[in-house]
This record gives C-alpha cells, sequence and structure tokens, in this order.
C-alpha cells in the first residue's frame, strides 16, 4: 500500500524496523535494543503526525483508497444484510448501494455510496458518484423502510453526484431535490455516517438525517476544495487553501452545528481497522435505536424538521 | 499639415466627440443574435429581443413590473443580513463580497421575498436576483425562501417561485449546503397542506438551487432558453471529455426530457401563472 505524503517519514522508520527484526531473526546481532528505541521514536512521530493533521491531510485519509465502504460496513455492523438493487424505472446504479439488515432485534435498511478499491470496481461504482437512479433507488428502499417501519442507516462516501450528460438528461437535480424533501418527511429515523467523503448535493441527497455522525478523518464540504480553488481563485493548485477556510473536516462540522458528533478513528486512520470502526458505528446506532424506540413517528419526524430548519447564520435585527 | 497643426486638429476631434454627448446606454445589443436593439423598444418587449426572441436576465423590480398587478408587491423579512461567519476570503474577502453586491442591486442579498397580486389574486412570490453574487443561495437566501414557505403555510395563498441562481454560496461552506435541504422541507409541509407552488426557472438555475427548491414545484415552468441543471457545462465537458450539444440544459432540452412541465415566454408569463394560480389553488374564492 502506498503510503500517503505525510506518513512517509513514519514509512521509513518501519522499513528499518524491519530491516533490523530480519537481522536480528538472521542471528547474527542482538538488536532488541535498537528496534525498541526506533520503535519509540515511530510511535511518537505517528502521534506527532496525526496531531496536527491539515484539512487538507485529512482529505486524503477520508479518499484513502482502503477507507471502510459501505458493503463492508454493512457486513461488519450488522447480521444478515441482504442486497437490494434498481429504482425499478431505468437500472440499477452500482454507485449506491442499500439492503435489508439486522442489529441485534433491531431491523434496518442500510443505505450508502460505494466507491470501489481497485480500479474495476472504480469503474464499475463510477467512483462513487451516483446517477439519478442511484438517488431514486434510495428513496424506494427508505419508502419500503417506512412502510414496515424500520430505521434507516445511511453511510456517505462520495466525491459528489456525478456530473454527466446522462446523468443531466435523467434528472440529477430533480432526483437530489425529491430526496430532500422525501427524506425530511420520514416518520422512521434516519441515521447518517459520514465514513469518507461528503461531497455537497451527492452527500445531502442521502443524509437528511436525525443524526449526523463523522468519522474523524472524514470531511463533509458544499463543493471540494479543487472545485472551490478553480472556480473562486481560478487557481486549482490553492486547494490546500480552500480545504481550510471551507471547514470541512468533522471537529468543524460538528462546531457549526451540523455534526452530532466525531466518531474516534483508530490511530493512522480507519483504514488500519476496519473491524474497530464498525464496532464504534455498531454501539453508536443501537444507543440512538434505544433513544428512538420511545419516540413517537411525528417526534421522530419533528426532530429531524427542526434540526434542519435551524441551519443558517444570520443577522437578524427584528426577531433579536 | 505641421506637426502642431496635426496636434491641433486631434483636439478637435476630441472636441467633437465630446460634444456629441450619445448616452452609451441607449442602445443594446442582443446576446444572442447580436442586433442592434434600442433600449426604449427592448423595455416595452419585456426584455426580449424582438428579433430572436432572447430573453434577457432581468432584475426583481422589472419581473415585478412585467408580471405583477402594479404596486402590489409588499416585500417581507427584509432586514435578514448575511454574516461572514467562515471569515471567508477568496480573491477578495466574503464581506467586501457582500457590500459591493449590496450597493450594485440596492438589494440585501440574492433574492427578495414577500406578497403580490396577479390579475387581483393574492400569491407569495420569491425572486431571486442572479445579478446578486450569481444568485447564490447561502443562510440568507435559504432562510429567505423558508420563511416564505412557512408564510404561505399561514395564508395559505399559493407560492410562485422564480429562480435565478449559480447555486449554493460557498463562501458560506457546508452552510449552504444544508439550504438545500432546509427549503426542501418546508416544501414538504407545503405539500402536506395543499398549497400550489409552481416554480418559474430563468436563467440560469444550476447546482444546489436547481438540486432543491427549484425542481420541486407542483408545477415547473421554464424561461426560454434559460440554462438549467445539476452541474455547470464545463465541468461536464472536462468530466465526460466530449463537447456538448447545442441547447443541452436549455430550457426546451428540460422540457423533452421531462423536468418542466411548460416553457411560457415572458410575453404570456402574466397570463399563464394567473390561469394556473387561478386554476390549482383549493383554498381560492371567486376575485
Amino acid at each position: 500500500m502506498k503510503p500517503l505524503d505525510f506518513e512517509k517519514p513514519l514509512d521509513e522508520l518501519y522499513a528499518k524496523i524491519d530491516e533490523l527484526r530480519r537481522l536480528s531473526a538472521e542471528g547474527q546481532v542482538d538488536l532488541s535494543d535498537e528496534i525498541a528505541s526506533i520503535e519509540k521514536r515511530a510511535e511518537k512521530l505517528r502521534n506527532e503526525v496525526f496531531s496536527n493533521l491539515t484539512p487538507h491531510q485529512i482529505l486524503q485519509i477520508a479518499r484513502h483508497p482502503n477507507r471502510p465502504d459501505t458493503f463492508g460496513l454493512s457486513m461488519l455492523v450488522f447480521d444478515d444484510f441482504v442486497e437490494l438493487h434498481g429504482d425499478r424505472q431505468f437500472r440499477d446504479d452500482p454507485s449506491i448501494v442499500g439492503g435489508i439488515a439486522q442489529l441485534g432485534t433491531h431491523r434496518v435498511m442500510v443505505i450508502g455510496h460505494q466507491k470501489g478499491h481497485d480500479t474495476k470496481e472504480k469503474i464499475y461504482r463510477n467512483f462513487g458518484m451516483p446517477h439519478p437512479e442511484g438517488y431514486r433507488k434510495a428513496l424506494r428502499l427508505m419508502h419500503m423502510a417506512e412502510k414496515f417501519n424500520m430505521p434507516i442507516v445511511t453511510f456517505i462516501d462520495t466525491p459528489g453526484a456525478y456530473p454527466g450528460k446522462e446523468a443531466e438528461e435523467r434528472g440529477q437535480s430533480e432526483a437530489i431535490a425529491r430526496n430532500l424533501r422525501e427524506m425530511s418527511g420520514l416518520s422512521v429515523p434516519v441515521i447518517t455516517f459520514v465514513i469518507g467523503e461528503g461531497g455537497s448535493g451527492g452527500a445531502l441527497g442521502i443524509a437528511v438525517s436525525n443524526r449526523i455522525y463523522m468519522l474523524e478523518y472524514a470531511v463533509y464540504s458544499v463543493i471540494s476544495p479543487e472545485g472551490c480553488a478553480s472556480i473562486l481563485f481560478r487557481d486549482a493548485d490553492q486547494a490546500n487553501y480552500a480545504a481550510e477556510k471551507l471547514k470541512i473536516t468533522a471537529g468543524d462540522i460538528s462546531n457549526l452545528g451540523i455534526g452530532d458528533g466525531v466518531l474516534k478513528e483508530p490511530l493512522g486512520g480507519a483504514h488500519n481497522d476496519w473491524p474497530h470502526v464498525s464496532e464504534t458505528i455498531r454501539s453508536k446506532i443501537n444507543e440512538d435505536l434505544k433513544r428512538y424506540e420511545t419516540m413517537s413517528p411525528e417526534e421522530v419526524f419533528q426532530e429531524r424538521y427542526d434540526k434542519f430548519r435551524s441551519f443558517g447564520k444570520f443577522e437578524d435585527p427584528v426577531k433579536a | 499639415m505641421s506637426i502642431i497643426d496635426w496636434f491641433n486638429q486631434r483636439e478637435k476631434i476630441e472636441d467633437r466627440s465630446k460634444k456629441l454627448d450619445i448616452p452609451g446606454d441607449l442602445w443594446v445589443k442582443c446576446y444572442k443574435c447580436s442586433d442592434i436593439l434600442y433600449l426604449k423598444d427592448l423595455e416595452s418587449s419585456k426584455k426580449v429581443c424582438p428579433s430572436c426572441k432572447y430573453h434577457f436576465r432581468i432584475t426583481p423590480e422589472e419581473r415585478l413590473q412585467y408580471l405583477f398587478d402594479s404596486n402590489s408587491f409588499e416585500e417581507a423579512e427584509d432586514s435578514i443580513r448575511a454574516v461572514d461567519f467562515l471569515k471567508f476570503r477568496d480573491t477578495e474577502e466574503y464581506k467586501d463580497r457582500l457590500e459591493k453586491a449590496r450597493k450594485k442591486t440596492k438589494h440585501a442579498d440574492a433574492i427578495i421575498i414577500g406578497v403580490a397580486k396577479i390579475k387581483k389574486r393574492t400569491v407569495n412570490v420569491g425572486i431571486m436576483d442572479f445579478s446578486f453574487m450569481g444568485g447564490s443561495m447561502g443562510s440568507v437566501v435559504g432562510e429567505k425562501i423558508t420563511r416564505l414557505i412557512e408564510l404561505a403555510l399561514e395564508n395559505h395563498h399559493p407560492l410562485v417561485m422564480f429562480t435565478s441562481s449559480g447555486g449554493a454560496r460557498m463562501q458560506e461552506g457546508i452552510m449552504s449546503l444544508m439550504q438545500m435541504a432546509k427549503t426542501s422541507a418546508a416544501l414538504q409541509l407545503l405539500a402536506k397542506k395543499k398549497i400550489p407552488y409552481i416554480s418559474v426557472l430563468c436563467d440560469p438555475t444550476m447546482g444546489g438551487t436547481s438540486a432543491s427548491f427549484a425542481m420541486l414545484g407542483d408545477i415547473n415552468i421554464g424561461e426560454p432558453g434559460a440554462l438549467i441543471g445539476f452541474a455547470g457545462p464545463r465541468v461536464i465537458e472536462q468530466t465526460v471529455r466530449e463537447k456538448l450539444p447545442k441547447g443541452f440544459q436549455r430550457a426546451e432540452f428540460l422540457l423533452k426530457h421531462g423536468m418542466l412541465d411548460m416553457v411560457v415566454e415572458r410575453q404570456s408569463m402574466r397570463d399563464t401563472l394567473a390561469h394556473l394560480v387561478n386554476v390549482l389553488d383549493p383554498h381560492r374564492k371567486p376575485v
């Protein structure tokens, strides 16, 4: 696995440790002291690197090719995940996957973006960029969930809705807009985990939720920093700066009152330990579902409505 | 001619052109067919080119004047102001951009809302202003639209929205994105109350605006030639690496693909709206 840029010094230390271990094992010299000291250095460096990440570095972790994905989490977090396909109108969009699963005694509908890991899967999944039929499939599943009174869990990981010719012809805007309206009216709770990249309307299209949790190194943004840089600065190289200004990290999203919590990732990022991440997510879902059991459908609807109604920062001299 | 004469001559020519004093804004060149149009003619045709029917972008005031009963508009919620809560700075600071846009448009933000009458029938109306930072939707635009919908929920009059916007306002980051959900959620309540909503998509209606309240009309109307879509044409061309066909993402294209109910020329917009509002409104009383 290719290390991320800022992980390179760390990687070199680990390579050294491996080499010393090999020499040790060959029995020529006892190097355990050296190994221990380098390991200590590596540990310290790792802590330093990961406690001072810039938003742009966090973005790189969020986009890591081995980032936990919707399929993986569906298997690890839940029992008996059964995938369901198609929007019943045009085709099955592999960029958004969904299905029924169980969590202890709970039945849930799971929906999420799927980016893919290797080149072949990435192309098949269109890099996690859905077409309108992806959003329509998601909406079909959400309506089904409402019909059978199942809570909905969504996983967000997309660069954005696909900006393509056919997507426009089939009404990308209409599909997303309809999801926003319909999701806000659901009588079952929706719990969202931003697990990687929360790319603009493409993310929001399945994220009008009662609860929005961010993994520690996930991001959520109105536009990709690259896109922002090329539009506002007319210079794509300003992406670092745009990433800072846009306030896209898990901490920022919570500080702005949009995220409901940051879920700690294992050191080095979620890609190093999927089971750890899925355990964190599972306990969060369990905790929330317990709370929603005591709430009526109207209360569930109202909680979500009030949450989104409150979003916005402005001056209002009349009401103040 | 000596060189001194030449200079004197030149000064005279400059003088003469000064004396002619042609006001620069009497004539307008049509963006589409390049015809030279007399401004007064253009105004009397509601800013539609008489030769090629190109619909010029117009201000909210012009739209009120062309479509609604005269002096019937009462503005609501005009005191809400945007704040630069991210301390956003691109090539300019956000608060400077706001200041400039306010000066230029005489509006507080990229939309005005209120109630107006169309052929004596009261409607709730929102009109976006593209000349204010590209009609971008930040917290203020989202809040005003939501309050307009809430007003409709109270007074039960139909809602008519004119959209003209490049999308979400990047200078407000994620908060702009959330306005898409906030406005769409309010429309969900409006639908439940069976209050008609007519969305008129004007040039241009893109990104976060089209992917939320603009596309959610009970009836979606496009202005002729309006650019309407999710992603901008340049972004699409870069993604799919091919040239887009002529007319792609124009109102007529959306009509053909089933995203609009009709494309209506500005000349007949007033009649069409008045008729639709009248026929749809379940709360209507005869006027």
